[in-house]
């Protein structure tokens, strides 16, 4: 049993060596390759979740020949097998939904290269997730962003170009901070190891010395983060990010990337700074302030917006604002929340896309509202994941987007401070979100019985229906089955103490 | 405060470099500037390590003369920080050029702005 411990290296370095093998294969093998080693990966990952759920305790995994304070680690307790093995599931069923238009937007010779980036991401993000070196992560930050740039502009037009550039400067902007605040953080401590560096953090705190620099390094750390993570005032870049790359990207990009960097930010917040640190500053206020406003803007944007791919992409705006907003909470029930919420949306945002897409195809390409009256009807498949995802965007039982927002309402309770301001944000969000998703529910399925456009059956595309179909099936699972997860997820924050 | 500033001068230095350096990355419409930008806030990130890891009297930790006396030598991290950090700039910066030439090829434009006002007029 011992040798699972193995497992979390075993994955990331296996996704990180399939990376380069792939750049030699034609693309087709480098697809098969890639297929493989995702599924792989959620293997060593559901296995190491079973080993961490049997022993109960969390694990250090010693990386070379060197103990800590020296050497490397990875370390693994339950929400980390649990939140590798979401993400391993999440990009299965994203790049077999969008497995067609890959080959209909990506040049032959060029699609070997978009299964090398989708490795890199996954190595990336299971590293981001699993490593207890914050250096280390650092380094992954800037592999993820590299391989997240890589992803927007495989499909080459000139709008993916400009996004790509947008998203590289925000991106920078934020790592330059995380660079920054962890060099500030190494000097006042003198460790590069999350463990460590919350020791010593504990003992500045305790003779009550550096507070300016050490709340400096904090801001530093929490912005950097949010601004990649893609938090309302910097999410200039998102909707031509989301709304014009091929589809499999835009599906991992708003379901992985941002949630894999806000992952990274709760582990600082409970394994580097310490949580009581952390709730001591101010700036768990401005993350609050800065999660509601996301959750209004991102929705207002949403309605507003005429192109479908677009809107989804401001849904998301307002769903990351959802999770600032729990972190802003500030209590273990709003943080249990806001983990939640990150698999809630992340399965909902991935159906959302992936439905989008056929749609649009059973609308000849056309991402505009009006031409997608009745799309529902031609292709029943894409149909029916919209309006699951849709559904458990706003929140109706038995969908996950429901159990998340009972959480967020139930931690509010507990936080009387910011109750109020909490449950109003969280209703019109809720209206808002009901409009905009409704409406484009009313709308494909709107009888058009004019329309030249020819139907999808189902027949022709069987790896998007099935994709499709385990999407809903993830969707309904977590909202029917809450509980053990919601369970899993107090067990696992509670090993990040 | 006032002595500590003096006293930290390279730190005060490294932190106006990086507030140069980030200002003009987030604000500048030129491409080439902004990539300019982005490698003065890397280089004074490297500027601060270097200032923190160096204690005067020391040298660099090689060992010489067979003097293998923790007080002789510099803490060897901080170098290797900033050679990981050059790594990641470096391949950064690169990535950012070759979308600036595919823009410029397109475009026949550095600025953002512009770039984003064309694509608008395309309508796509």
């Amino acid at each position: 049993m011992d040798f699972i411990r193995n497992f979390p290296f075993f994955s990331i370095i296996l996704s990180l060596f399939s990376g380069s093998v792939c750049s030699v294969l034609p693309s087709k093998a480098a697809r098969w390759v890639n297929t493989f080693v995702i599924v792989t990966c959620a293997v060593l990952s559901g296995a190491t979740l079973f080993y961490v759920l049997q022993t109960g305790e969390s694990f250090v995994y010693m990386m070379g020949h060197f103990p800590a304070p020296w050497g490397n680690e990875i370390r693994a307790g339950v929400l980390e097998a649990l939140m590798a093995l979401f993400f391993c599931l999440i990009m299965l069923l994203s790049m077999l939904g969008g497995r067609k238009k890959v080959d209909e937007e990506i040049l032959e010779s060029k699609q070997n290269l978009f299964y090398i980036l989708v490795n890199l991401m996954l190595t990336s993000l299971l590293a981001l997730v699993y490593t207890n070196d914050l250096f280390t992560a650092y380094v992954f930050v800037e592999i993820n962003t590299i391989s997240a740039c890589g992803l927007i502009m495989i499909r080459r037009i000139g709008r993916t170009f400009e996004a790509a550039v947008r998203y590289m400067i925000m991106s920078l902007v934020g790592s330059g901070m995380i660079l920054f605040g962890l060099c500030m953080l190494y000097d006042l401590t003198g460790h590069l190891l999350m463990s460590n560096i919350q020791e010593s953090v504990a003992k500045v705190m305790e003779v009550d010395a550096y507070h300016v620099p050490l709340l400096v390094t904090i801001t530093l750390l929490v912005i950097g983060l949010a601004i990649k993570s893609a938090l309302f005032p910097f999410h200039a870049w998102l909707p031509d990010a989301y709304g014009y790359s091929t589809i499999s990207s835009a599906a991992i990009l708003s379901s992985l990337v941002s949630k894999g960097y806000i992952f990274l930010l709760i582990k600082i917040i409970y394994r580097v700074i310490g949580y009581d640190v952390f709730r001591s500053t101010h700036i768990i206020d401005i993350l609050f302030i800065f999660g509601l406003a996301g959750m209004i803007f991102g929705s207002t944007s949403a309605i507003k917006e005429q192109d479908i791919r677009r809107m989804a992409a401001f849904s998301s705006v307002a769903q990351i604002g959802y999770i600032y907003m729990g972190i802003g909470l500030g209590t273990q029930e709003s943080m249990i929340a806001s983990v939640f919420h990150i698999f809630a949306h992340s399965c909902a945002k991935a159906l959302v896309f992936i439905g989008i897409i056929g749609l649009t195809d059973a609308s000849g390409f056309n991402r505009h509202f009006s031409e997608l009256t009745g799309a529902g009807f031609r292709n029943k498949v894409a149909g029916i994941g919209f309006i699951v995802a849709s559904l458990s965007m706003v929140g109706v039982p038995v969908f996950a987007g429901f159990v998340s927002k009972l959480l967020f309402a139930r931690a509010a309770v507990l936080n009387t401070g910011k109750l109020l301001p909490t449950m109003i944000v969280l209703a019109i969000s809720t209206i808002l979100n009901a409009i905009y998703f409704l409406k484009t529910g009313i709308r494909i399925y709107t009888p058009n019985n004019g329309s030249e456009y020819v139907s999808i059956p189902l027949k022709e595309e069987k790896t998007y229906g099935f994709a499709i179909i385990l999407f809903v099936v993830i969707n309904v699972c977590l909202g029917m089955n809450s509980q053990p997860i919601v369970d899993m997820i107090h067990d696992g924050l509670a090993m990040f103490a | 405060m006032g002595s500590n500033l003096l006293a930290n001068y390279g730190e005060v230095a490294a932190a106006i470099l990086f507030g140069i350096g980030f200002t003009n990355l987030l604000l500048h419409k030129n491409l080439i500037k902004k990539i300019i930008g982005l490698n003065i806030m890397d280089t004074a990130v490297y500027l601060f390590l270097a200032e923190k890891g160096y204690i005067t009297g020391r040298v660099a930790p090689i060992v010489v003369n067979g003097v293998q006396d923790m007080e002789a030598y510099i803490n060897p991290i901080p170098a290797g920080l900033v050679l990981t950090g050059i790594v990641v700039s470096v391949s950064v910066t690169a990535l950012m050029l070759s979308l600036t030439i595919r823009l410029y090829g397109r475009y026949r434009t550095l600025d953002l702005d512009e770039i984003s006002a064309q694509l608008r007029k395309e309508g796509k």
